[in-house]
């Protein structure tokens, strides 16, 4: 696959902001805020990052990706969709009955690997593709992208701790930090930070970047994919409901689709 | 004797032999459980999580993704209870080929108390969807249950007992999910257990037999899915007993019911288990006769309810 630059990626990650607002407002639910935050993220991963076939989702050889905040599954469709995993039109369907697109990602999709959707899992199963490929040799990575507030999650900690003693190398997890949870800010319901000296302490390495500028997010995965001894954590600061002014970190953007008159403003201001 | 979590170990290892995709988890209890002889054997595909259940099951649906047969395995009140939310999504809905092996179930764990009696473990595993359950009633039937779980794919739990167990089945027994086994054949009522209860059910034909009382057994070692022919048969004769070292509520009496309703079998029925309660320290032996689980029991249940 043709690997894009910078500035062809943020022009796609803001087509990709329009589709996925469509996209939930046609559902009448789902996660705008935290799909917005996540959104330039997955786009270095799937359009420059990763190595995949979406055309053979079971690739042996595949780089694995997890959405461990399950609940920001339409960013994730929307890449997928892209990626040429399942035609488009199935965004159309996003949380209806009979569709492939659960409201939380499952792995009967073409493009998940593990249901996600209860917070806190991701990072333990990443931990078991990661020794599943060292055992059979394998120089696959496993990207995955953990919640802020799933940090709150003690499960997190058992995999983290694990991660780090069993120097699974080949493990790239980025926070999607946006610093707002669903009924609160992170900072008030529970603080984490400082998220680098924690991962750190459990054996980690770690970055901390701007997660919406495509130039940083490009050079930290680069240079965790180049990780020879220890799991790679990437603190990417981002804004909850990015590009849109008035979901912009902003509580009750957590799990609302817009109406037709917010959607409409968005597109606008999407342009 | 031999304690049937013994089978479990040996299963393992010669599963191991003939069988390069499967792996072995354990949460820091390996000695215990006996999968520490397969990490002998096998060292590379052998992986101690530490004591963290809820990683080491996501761990073992991770590495299913990646063609591994993963036998999950620990004390099973921490291995379910710990991570039943793992399990609902990374197992079982995700259908991931993962095997969660639950040693020390049950009252006649012993000495160690309430904490490591699992009593609900087979309630929570039934009510999970895509989930098969077994218990076997020895340590041959482990092992042979070890090689049938492999050979399904898809989600599984087999509950292990830690007390030596009577030695019912040799190299010939066939295992096969979904059939229970008739031990005795019985004209005046069947009781139909589970595990180490087998064995009691067993002792309880004897003592009913001098009582002139004709009365099967059968080991119904597959809980989910279920034989229900084998429930429809022994309620021919009118009195079914279901025994089981784990709460009444939710396990092998509530399933034997289940069917017994929905098929309309008008029979006499009492369910020996523990009775909703916790039991507490002590010998196994001591804790079944206190707590209502032994032949003995057995045996009074179904006099009493045959009477009627």
């Amino acid at each position: 696959m043709e690997k894009l630059g910078a500035s062809e990626l943020k022009e796609k990650g803001k087509e990709f902001r329009r589709t996925i607002l469509k996209t939930i407002a046609n559902a009448g639910s789902g996660h705008p805020g935290g799909s917005l935050s996540e959104i330039d993220i997955l786009t270095v991963l799937y359009f420059r990052q990763m190595k995949y076939d979406a055309k053979r989702p079971d690739w042996p050889e595949r780089d694995r990706f997890i959405l461990s905040k399950g609940h920001g599954c339409p960013g994730l469709y929307v890449v997928l969709a892209e990626a040429g995993y399942f035609p488009k039109e199935e965004l159309t369907k996003l949380r209806k009955i009979g569709s492939m697109l659960q409201g939380h990602p499952n792995n009967s999709t073409p493009g998940i690997e593990i249901t996600t959707g209860s917070l806190g899992q991701g990072l333990s199963v990443a931990n078991g593709i990661a020794l599943a490929g060292r055992l059979d040799k394998k120089d696959y990575k496993v990207y995955l992208i953990l919640g802020d507030g799933e940090l709150q999650e003690g499960s997190v900690w058992e995999a983290a701790m694990t991660a780090g003693f069993k120097k699974l190398s080949n493990i790239i997890a980025i926070v999607d930090n946006n610093k707002l949870a669903q009924d609160n800010y992170v900072k008030d319901l529970k603080d984490i930070e400082p998220i680098d000296k924690k991962f750190e302490a459990f054996g980690w390495e770690t970055q901390r970047i701007n997660g919406h500028d495509y130039e940083e997010i490009i050079d930290a995965l680069e240079n965790a994919a180049k990780a020879k001894e220890k799991p790679q954590l990437i603190i990417a600061d981002t804004v909850k409901g990015k590009g849109v002014s008035f979901m912009e970190n902003q509580k009750g953007w957590h799990g609302k689709a817009p109406n037709a008159e917010q959607l409409k403003q968005a597109l606008e201001e999407l342009k | 004797m031999k304690p049937i979590r013994d089978g479990y170990g040996e299963g393992l290892v010669k599963l191991g032999k003939v069988n390069k995709n499967v792996v072995v988890l354990d949460a820091g209890v390996s000695d215990s459980t006996r999968t520490e002889w397969f990490k002998k054997e096998f060292p590379e595909r052998f992986f101690n999580m530490g004591i963290s259940e809820a990683d080491m099951v996501c761990a073992a649906a991770g590495m299913s993704t990646c063609g591994k047969v993963a036998f999950a395995t620990s004390f099973a009140g921490f291995l379910l209870g710990r991570t039943m939310d793992q399990i609902f999504v990374s197992v079982a809905y995700s259908k991931t080929n993962v095997k969660l092996a639950g040693s020390h179930a049950g009252v006649s764990v012993g000495e160690d108390g309430p904490t490591a009696q699992s009593i609900n473990d087979i309630a929570m595993m039934r009510a999970m969807p895509n989930m098969v359950v077994v218990v076997p009633a020895d340590a041959k039937e482990a092992e042979k249950a070890v090689f049938a779980l492999a050979e399904h794919k898809g989600p599984a739990y087999i509950r292990l007992a830690r007390s030596d167990s009577e030695e019912f089945f040799g190299d010939n027994y066939e295992f096969k999910i979904g059939k229970a086994t008739v031990m005795k054949k019985g004209k005046n009522a069947v009781i139909i257990a589970i595990g180490v209860m087998v064995k009691e059910a067993m002792a309880a034909a004897e003592i009913l037999e001098a009582d002139g009382l004709d009365v099967g057994v059968v080991n119904m070692s597959t809980i989910k899915p279920l034989d229900r022919e084998a429930i429809i048969k022994a309620a021919e004769t009118g009195v079914v007993i279901t025994a089981e070292d784990h709460n009444i509520i939710g396990g092998l009496g509530s399933a034997v019911a289940e069917v017994l309703a929905e098929e309309k079998l008008d029979v006499a029925f009492k369910r020996i288990g523990a009775q909703d309660r916790f039991a507490e320290s002590g010998p196994a032996k001591e804790l079944f006769e206190k707590y209502g689980l032994n032949g003995k029991h057995i045996a009074a249940a179904v006099k009493a309810v045959a009477k009627k």
